[in-house]
């Protein structure tokens, strides 16, 4: 089966920035694929090269089977993208900026007013059809932007941090039309820096930092390998807890004010440090994809 | 000149002049209000205010009052303004805070195709604004005709001109105030020496040579010969000159905007 997406030595350089920095990776048909990475990692980097805004510095990049460098114009008529800040045309009605949407993709008008109307009523937005944009939530805006982007049926859909910024119910509304996409076949390749949503929503991820490709894999697969199963945190440990961990040859983050102990499965971290050395300031809890990515890219601030 | 080359630039370009198009019509009555009343309120004030204390004014062998001077200085400068403010503070919001070009290059479009819309749409809105203050001005019969009707084309060529300057200036300002820079120091000395509002020959003669570089006084000068029922072979000096700068000026205008929007 053709890949979707093909990165071979992919490279872009600003200056003498490397923003990414000789990734390969592959996504195939029906895939959901996250990109997870701190601030400048080369994530939104990466996926601006794909959908053909950034020319690529080196390396080689196929989409759908094609050169980027050579047949953007075709790429881009199969692809459908949610950037990262919403963008609708605040001048026009939801409708009419679905319409002018269409016309980028040559897609004919009375297509086009159809299509429209079923994405709005897909979106949960045909009661506000004619409304203005600038009248919307910020949630209503995304599943618009989701809408627009999904005009011209494409067969590869890219977002870009999906849920930056809704609230919680607006959160699940997207993530279930997003599944209900998914179990259309859609092929979907996603930023985001939610754990959650990468759990919830991809099969597979990838985690960048310093425009590198550090791990990929199934999220289940990379929580076992990375961090194991169990996770104890300790607020404010004793110093003879401190030495017993670092001694026991647990896997484990030391914070000053937390210390934190990664078990496997079949370490029972519970049984053997738990109840002896937890009095009521422990959390007792499973490993996360956030341990993970804490761990491999480290806990200090990306500004 | 990076990516400024065959395939970058198809006829889907029309397709961002249709949007344009879309928001221009849902706020027409507004955009067709300035064109309308402009020439108004300059007659009034020029043509009848002052034109008691200047009187006629002697323009190529022939006597004109001074609203028939002014008038085709009206029609220039309202070309000039339409494309030049389109593709400077319209183009620039479309940019920048509106993030419009973003949403648009991530379908089949180029960026060249959307700063070629951009600048055929700021010539669109001259070529309308044109037509709308021609009649306002023909119903005071300051036109001559069917020498007039040639204001028309020669609007939408001026609007490339102006209207690919301008969106020069949009590739390069930092922020949006920085406008008031290229229309302090380009559009108001073009709007005062361009033989707008007083003949050429009342300057000294230094200046005059400077007002030859002003393309408004190109512009000024072809609708006045126009206006009077003349079409001298001559004309076509300063015609070559706006074609000359929409030459020079669409491709830089892109290139530039290239450098700023794709990295």
């Amino acid at each position: 089966m053709q890949p979707i997406i093909e990165a071979r030595d992919l490279r872009k350089t600003f200056a003498d920035f490397v923003a990414v920095d000789g990734i390969h990776f592959r996504m195939m048909p029906g895939e959901c694929l996250g990109l997870l990475g701190p601030n400048g990692a080369g994530k939104t980097t990466t996926i601006r090269m794909i959908y053909g805004f950034s020319p690529i510095t080196r390396g080689s990049l196929r989409v759908f089977g094609l050169d980027i460098r050579k047949e953007w114009r075709t790429i881009k008529g199969r692809m459908g993208v949610c950037q990262q800040e919403n963008n609708p045309d605040p001048d026009l009605s939801l409708m009419e900026n679905l319409e002018v949407f269409a016309l980028y993709f040559d897609i004919p008008r009375k297509e086009a007013r159809r299509r429209a109307r079923d994405l709005l009523r897909f979106m949960g937005l045909e009661h506000r059809m004619d409304a203005k944009v600038t009248e919307l939530s910020g949630g209503m805006m995304r599943r618009l932007i989701l809408a627009r982007s999904l005009l011209n049926n494409p067969d590869l859909l890219i977002l870009d941090e999906p849920t930056t910024g809704l609230d919680p119910q607006s959160r699940h509304q997207v993530w279930e039309r997003l599944e209900e996409l998914r179990s259309r076949g859609l092929s979907v390749l996603l930023t985001t820096h939610y754990m959650d949503e990468a759990a919830r929503l991809c099969d597979r991820l990838i985690l960048m930092d310093h425009g590198k490709i550090l791990i990929e894999g199934k999220p289940s697969r990379l929580i076992a390998d990375h961090v194991g199963r169990d996770v104890i945190e300790m607020v404010n440990p004793d110093p003879e807890v401190r030495r017993w961990v670092q001694s026991s040859g647990f896997r484990h983050d030391d914070l000053e004010r937390r210390l934190i102990v990664y078990g496997k499965e079949g370490e029972n971290l519970f049984d053997r440090v738990g109840k002896r050395y937890c009095s009521e300031e422990c959390v007792f809890r499973m490993a996360t994809l956030e341990d993970v990515f804490l761990r491999l890219t480290g806990r200090e601030l990306r500004e | 000149m990076r990516g400024i080359g065959p395939g970058t630039v198809s006829r889907r370009f029309f397709r961002v002049w249709q949007r344009n198009f879309l928001v221009y019509r849902r706020i027409w009555k507004i955009n067709f209000l300035p064109p309308l009343l402009e020439p108004f309120f300059y007659l009034l004030a020029f043509g009848v205010g002052l034109s008691g204390l200047v009187g006629n004014v002697s323009y190529g062998g022939k006597e004109l009052s001074y609203a028939a001077f002014i008038t085709p200085a009206l029609l220039a400068i309202n070309m000039m303004q339409n494309a030049f403010f389109e593709n400077t503070y319209a183009s620039f919001v479309r940019m920048y805070y509106q993030k419009t070009f973003d949403a648009m290059m991530a379908t089949p479009l180029s960026l060249q195709e959307v700063i070629l819309a951009e600048i055929i749409w700021g010539a669109t809105k001259s070529f309308f604004a044109t037509g709308v203050m021609l009649g306002v001005v023909s119903l005071f019969g300051l036109v001559h005709y069917p020498h007039g009707l040639l204001i028309l084309p020669l609007s939408f060529l001026a609007g490339i001109a102006f209207g690919s300057m301008g969106m020069l200036f949009t590739g390069i300002v930092p922020s949006i105030d920085l406008f008031n820079l290229p229309v302090f120091l380009f559009i108001t000395p073009m709007f005062l020496f361009s033989g707008t509002f007083f003949p050429l020959d009342a300057l000294p003669s230094w200046a005059q040579y400077v007002a030859m570089v002003l393309p408004l006084t190109h512009l000024v000068e072809a609708i006045r010969r126009l206006c009077v029922g003349e079409l001298p072979w001559n004309l076509l000096w300063g015609l070559g000159y706006l074609v000359l700068l929409c030459a020079l000026f669409l491709p830089l205008s892109t290139a530039v905007m290239h450098r700023r929007l794709i990295h």
